[in-house]
């Protein structure tokens, strides 16, 4: 798309994009080329010497069982984390849908996580299932479930879902919301009118006409359970215990940061770079179809 | 239609969710006007107790004996307003800027600035974490506001939204203004930038929270305490193993941390919630 009355510049229009560009290319461009640099040579841990090595630090990674371990871990935990805050967040934008007083005091309420940082959000789910403390580690103890997720993996995962989920269910709820109330709602009353009871609305006009919505949320909702809930992990678990929480991103972090494995923690880097493009990729051609529909 | 009763499902589900959402918050609150003992003996009630003051003077003002020697919270947030505002104010300040370039001017390579603009969507701070940090040490910038701010202020997805914004401004708007001898700067002033408020006010809330919730980046890039944002504050104040933590010092500091952008999303709710959903277009 362009314009068609337009300005003269020469010089103008250059200088207006410098920042942006100097940014991008110092700060985005470069680094992501180092990344791709480094993850085809090996480095000693000072970055003295190095030589290329091919597709070495490739192999090494994804034939590392801890790599495979960490794979499997991320994948039940994004897809728990997303599954979670989108049946919250679709649950309870359907019932706003249909209150009207007090409306604005629910939505109110419910837009709070949104503001929340994810490493503040698994803070105060520990404090709440710290061992010995939390208010709910208590009643968990009184059911008889013996409840330390400092020493038990499982319960770990558990807690970083259930910290991560929590603050995801904002932003579901808010995009549910607006896809809701654009639908029209001549269709739903014609429906009713014929005798369609609320569940059969839902399932079979409300839910279809959500899909564009609940689509674009999916891959919004990976995107975040893969790089931003590294805050949750780092305050709450570290990534342990003996590495049950550690998700993809922290291990980058972890190998680079604290291993010093420059090379495994750049082939690492390069393979998160493959799946956010094609993360983008699959949301942009969506969006496109969705913008040619309307 | 006839009257119905009041259907009370929606509200009962809805207060189950504000239950979720406003427990743990609940909690933390209440446990920042405890005094400590009882917190570690627990299970801690679940009414406020009267160590408020104390616990939000110790944590502002005092420091703790988990922090880094001299870090005090009141500093903490100090450098993350500092970093919430340069992040949201220069996004906000060079995306418009070179929105306006793409859309107002036509010049050689366009186009693949453009793109090359709209490529850093999928370049995450996450996915580039070593090579980054190194880029900034190399430039000196590790432990200042600069190192702290700078790599985080380009967006895409700011330059997308203005982009979007101008390209429905209308040509006679521009005709008029040339016609009247109004420059691209002129133009852009006293034109462009008043017809943008209502996405530049939506675009800070996003942005300013954006800011404050940092993680990772200052993280990496801050080591002393003077430094600190107070989420990662957070993080250090619950200590290693062996350090006993304050659990009512960490409680307020949790408060003061989530406070600001509770309160921005709260007060400038209308503009976000329109802004979100349209950025994300």
């Amino acid at each position: 798309m362009q314009r068609r009355v337009i300005f003269r510049g020469k010089l103008l229009p250059y200088l207006l994009l410098a920042p942006q560009l100097v940014v991008t290319l110092v700060f985005f461009f470069w680094p992501a080329a180092q990344a791709i640099w480094q993850s085809v040579h090996r480095q000693d841990p000072f970055g003295l010497s190095s030589r290329f090595i091919g597709i070495d630090n490739f192999t090494q990674v994804v034939t590392d069982p801890n790599y495979l371990h960490s794979l499997v871990v991320t994948a039940i935990f994004s897809v728990a984390v997303t599954g979670i805050a989108m049946a919250l967040g679709l649950l309870f934008a359907v019932m706003a849908d249909r209150v009207l007083r007090g409306a604005w005091f629910y939505k109110a309420v419910l837009l709070a996580p949104y503001a929340v940082a994810p490493a503040v959000s698994g803070v105060l789910w520990l404090f709440l299932f710290a061992p010995g403390i939390g208010v709910v580690s208590f009643w968990l103890n009184a059911i008889g479930i013996d409840w330390n997720f400092r020493l038990d993996g499982t319960q770990a995962l558990v807690l970083v879902i259930v910290a991560s989920a929590w603050k995801q269910i904002s932003y579901n709820f808010l995009f549910f919301l607006a896809g809701l109330q654009s639908i029209p709602k001549s269709l739903i009353e014609a429906a009713a009118i014929d005798g369609a009871g609320a569940s059969r609305r839902f399932w079979t006009i409300i839910l279809p006409l959500l899909s564009p919505t609940a689509f674009f949320l999916l891959v919004v909702n990976i995107v975040y359970a893969f790089f931003d809930t590294f805050g949750v992990i780092d305050a709450v678990t570290s990534g342990g215990p003996v590495n049950a929480t550690q998700i993809l991103v922290y291990k980058v972090y972890y190998d680079g940061r604290i291993a010093l494995d420059i090379g495994g923690s750049a082939a690492q880097s390069v393979i998160l770079m493959a799946v956010v493009i094609a993360l983008t990729a699959i949301q942009f051609r969506f969006v496109e179809r969705r913008v040619h529909y309307s | 239609m006839t009257r119905r009763r009041i259907d009370w499902l929606p509200h009962l589900i809805l207060l189950l969710g504000v239950g979720i959402v406003a427990f743990p918050i609940y909690v933390t609150l209440v446990a920042s006007t405890l005094p400590v003992a009882e917190i570690e003996h627990g299970p801690m009630p679940l009414v406020p107790g009267t160590q408020a003051l104390q616990s939000y003077r110790d944590a502002l003002f005092m420091g703790s004996t988990n922090l880094r020697s001299g870090a005090v919270v009141s500093g903490m947030l100090l450098n993350s307003l500092v970093m919430a505002l340069v992040i949201a104010v220069g996004k906000i300040a060079i995306s418009i800027i070179s929105a306006y370039a793409v859309v107002f001017f036509r010049f050689p390579l366009r186009m693949v600035f453009f793109w090359m603009i709209f490529v850093t969507l999928m370049l995450p701070v996450e996915v580039r974490i070593m090579p980054t940090y190194k880029v900034v040490a190399d430039l000196g910038m590790v432990d200042t506001y600069w190192g702290l701010t700078i790599p985080l202020i380009a967006s895409a997805t700011a330059t997308l939204l203005f982009r979007q914004f101008f390209l429905t401004v209308p040509d006679e708007l521009v005709e008029a203004a040339q016609i009247d001898g109004a420059g691209p700067l002129r133009f852009f002033w006293d034109t462009v930038l008043p017809l943008s408020r209502t996405n530049i006010a939506a675009l800070f809330v996003i942005l300013f929270i954006y800011g404050w919730n940092q993680y990772l980046w200052p993280l990496l890039v801050t080591n002393s305490a003077s430094m600190t944002t107070i989420v990662i504050g957070i993080k250090t104040l619950l200590g290693g193993a062996d350090a006993q933590t304050e659990w009512n010092i960490v409680m307020a500091t949790t408060v003061l941390a989530m406070l600001p952008p509770i309160a921005v999303v709260l007060l400038m709710q209308r503009w976000f919630v329109k802004g979100l959903v349209e950025s994300e277009k």
